[in-house]
């Protein structure tokens, strides 16, 4: 077990890299650049700009810039290789003007994502300040779907063919193919304008002291955690309910029932437990659905995230953390699917992880 | 003499056996069975209607507005903005029951009906709806037609070929796949600042590995059957083996993930819309439609305190969800009609 976790882990770091490859190029092979937002800058001379660009490493190709990116080794050749080290007198000049910071970074191997350009601060240091909320979001969702979604699917698989089980297989068709947004607008719009029970976005009452208030923080979750466990919702309960209708019909099942068992202690006892493995399966997909459903939903609720951060500095065109954000949703996806397959092993024996 | 007669005279009637009468029966293809068993699946051919509905509508939305409204999808009108729905006093007006309503907003808006209300610049919803249904529909479609290309031929080289190359596309395939896609289109949009084409490009271009992902299973699939084998051992080469076996073979798999992918990218593109990273305003789609009204949310009619911009959130949002549902249920529909194999587990 260990030894495939290991090996998980090492197979992740091609793919990371690939990851970075490919978001890098796509990003830094546009028209226009990052340093655009200085424009208006009424600091921002053309001449520092020029200086900037080159400081930033943007009069380079793509490829040098992006092993400097990753590795922070500067490939720059040329006379310029030593006018533009840390301790330059430009690179002081350009800070002073605060349009760059003169900490040229290690390189993302080293974990150092960059600077954001917007605030000057590491990428790094942003994304973990929202991780966070966007892991309590992200986490109170899945274990929402995970409640709803289960039962509604065992039950409508044990009463297949009722009016229950008819509306509960409509419904999660439904919750597939309704926008996460426009549900979340709908709900704002019932809960928060109409009806005034629950706050309309952010995650706690805004206050001077800023104290932890768990009653606070439930309100606010409720509508934001909801729209984004929908889809999950749809997802378990469709296949907890196949899954369940196949278990039902094999022999141990018949056994159970011949020996006298009543049908709560049968379904939710014996046939649960082996409905679950293919849940597992489900978990990777599902945290990749709550981790792009993240963006929508903390945009639509003013939640204090990473999805909403990532928006933001896509607006500002803050390249380096968009490309940070990326990078660690992606790793995340990535844990998200070890894990759904470490439990699979663990859940189902004759699975061998090797 | 009549036409009857002589017919009368030169057939005699026709009297046939019930056998004679079987082996005339026509022979069921696999497309003809698939249809007669779709015929009975009336939630399938409603969903087909309303697509077929809807494509027709905005399509011909020019006519549409032109007749029912009057007026352009662009043309504002500010002194009339938030108008309410027209629809509901029209018929309580047509209907006797209040007939101060309807002449009323008509004079407020200038003799134009706005079936479905106007937004905040005083255009006209219903046919913004129509054009931005045009937009939003199409750029799906297209998009899924070239990520149907795209993931069949890749899909299908990796399945055949396997060893290397297989490992080479997969790996590449699971790598993209890790990325959750929103992010990168939020990166590529955010860069592009996409006209309608561009966007469709690249939808198209992100959104095939899942289809190249069931082809190159359904390929190990039929690979292993014994008529490939045939085929090889008649001496056909790899690229007939492939396009006139594998693929056709494949055809049913190809057809329910496209219907499902449609409707994918219909929400895929609303969601891009709708954090103002698609298609930018003027252009109207049912996404930045939405966009727009969200803003709008907190907005009450000072008079009576009602909610104002109400009605610009329920319409696009509606009809975003129908159009995904009818595309996903056509999948499932189809799924069932095209394999036999699932027609007794029902």
């Amino acid at each position: 077990m260990t030894r495939y976790i290991f090996r998980r882990l090492l197979q992740a770091i091609p793919t990371l890299v690939g990851i970075s490859i490919i978001s890098f190029f796509l990003a830094y092979s546009a028209p226009g650049d990052p340093i655009s937002m200085y424009n208006f800058d009424p600091k921002a001379t053309p001449e520092a700009l020029e200086m900037l660009r080159r400081q930033i490493g943007l009069d380079q190709p793509v490829p040098i810039q992006y092993v400097r990116w990753m590795t922070g080794v500067s490939l720059r050749r040329g006379d310029h290789a030593a006018e533009f080290q840390t301790d330059d007198t430009r690179c002081r000049y350009l800070a002073s003007l605060d349009l760059t910071t003169c900490d040229s970074g290690k390189g993302v191997i080293r974990g150092d994502l960059g600077m954001s350009l917007q605030t000057k601060q590491p990428v790094w240091d942003r994304l973990v300040e929202r991780m966070p909320a966007t892991l309590e979001l992200g986490v109170t969702s899945l274990l929402l779907a995970l409640v709803i979604g289960v039962p509604l699917g065992v039950l409508s698989a044990v009463y297949r063919g009722s009016i229950f089980d008819n509306i509960v297989r409509f419904l999660s068709v439904v919750g597939q193919a309704v926008p996460n947004f426009w549900m979340g607008i709908m709900l704002i719009f019932v809960f928060g304008v109409i009806l005034g029970w629950l706050p309309t976005g952010g995650r706690q009452t805004v206050s001077l002291t800023q104290e932890f208030d768990l009653a606070d923080r439930i309100r606010h979750i409720i509508l934001p955690a909801t729209v984004l466990a929908l889809g999950g919702i749809a997802i378990f309960s469709r296949v907890m309910r196949t899954e369940t209708l196949e278990v039902i019909n094999t022999d141990y099942i018949r056994t159970a029932r011949a020996k006298g068992l009543g049908y709560s202690a049968v379904y939710f006892v014996h046939a649960f437990r082996n409905s679950l493995i293919p849940l597992m399966t489900l978990l990777g997909p599902a945290i990749l659905g709550v981790l792009s459903g993240a963006v929508v939903t903390e945009t639509v609720f003013a939640w204090p995230g990473m999805g909403r951060l990532t928006i933001a500095a896509v607006f500002q065109r803050d390249y380096p953390l968009v490309l940070g954000s990326v990078m660690v949703f992606s790793f995340l996806t990535i844990m998200g699917n070890l894990l759904s397959d470490i439990l699979y092993g663990v859940v189902d024996p004759r699975v061998r992880l090797e | 003499m009549s036409v009857t007669q002589v017919s009368g005279d030169r057939i005699p009637p026709a009297v046939e056996s019930a056998e004679a009468v079987q082996l005339r029966r026509k022979p069921q293809t696999y497309w003809s069975m698939a249809l007669s068993s779709l015929r009975h699946d009336k939630l399938t051919l409603t969903a087909m209607a309303y697509i077929l509905l809807m494509v027709i509508v905005t399509a011909s939305a020019g006519p549409i507005s032109r007749t029912l409204v009057g007026v352009g999808p662009n043309d504002t009108n500010p002194e009339n903005a938030f108008q309410q729905s027209y629809l509901g006093p029209y018929i309580q007006w047509r209907l006797g029951t209040d007939p101060m309503t309807a002449p009323l907003m008509l004079g407020r808006s200038g003799g134009v009906p706005h079936w479905l209300g106007t937004d905040q610049l005083g255009r006209d919803q219903f046919v913004r709806l129509l054009y931005g249904g045009r937009v939003s529909l199409s750029v799906a479609i297209v998009a899924a037609t070239i990520s149907l290309l795209l993931g069949v031929t890749v899909g299908t080289i990796a399945g055949y070929f396997g060893g290397v190359v297989d490992d080479v596309i997969m790996w590449f395939i699971n790598t993209v796949v890790s990325i959750p896609t929103i992010y990168l289109l939020i990166i590529v949009a955010a860069i592009y600042s996409p006209s309608p084409l561009v966007l469709t490009l690249f939808l198209g271009f992100l959104g095939w590995f899942g289809t190249a992902r069931f082809m190159r299973g359904n390929v190990f699939r039929v690979k292993a059957l014994d008529y490939t084998l045939a085929a090889r051992a008649l001496g056909a080469r790899n690229r007939r083996i492939m396009w006139s076996h594998i693929v056709p073979n494949s055809i049913p798999v190809i057809v329910v993930v496209t219907a499902i992918d449609v409707g994918v990218l219909i929400l895929t593109e609303s969601v891009l819309s709708f954090l103002g990273l698609g298609i930018q305003p003027p252009t109207a789609t049912w996404g930045n439609m939405l966009n727009r009204a969200r803003n709008f949310l907190f907005l009450v009619d000072p008079v009576t305190g009602k909610p104002q911009a109400i009605h610009l959130l329920i319409w696009p949002g509606l009809l975003i969800t129908l159009t995904v549902l009818a595309f996903y249920l056509i999948g499932d529909g189809l799924r069932d009609a095209l394999d036999p194999t699932l027609k007794n587990k029902k």
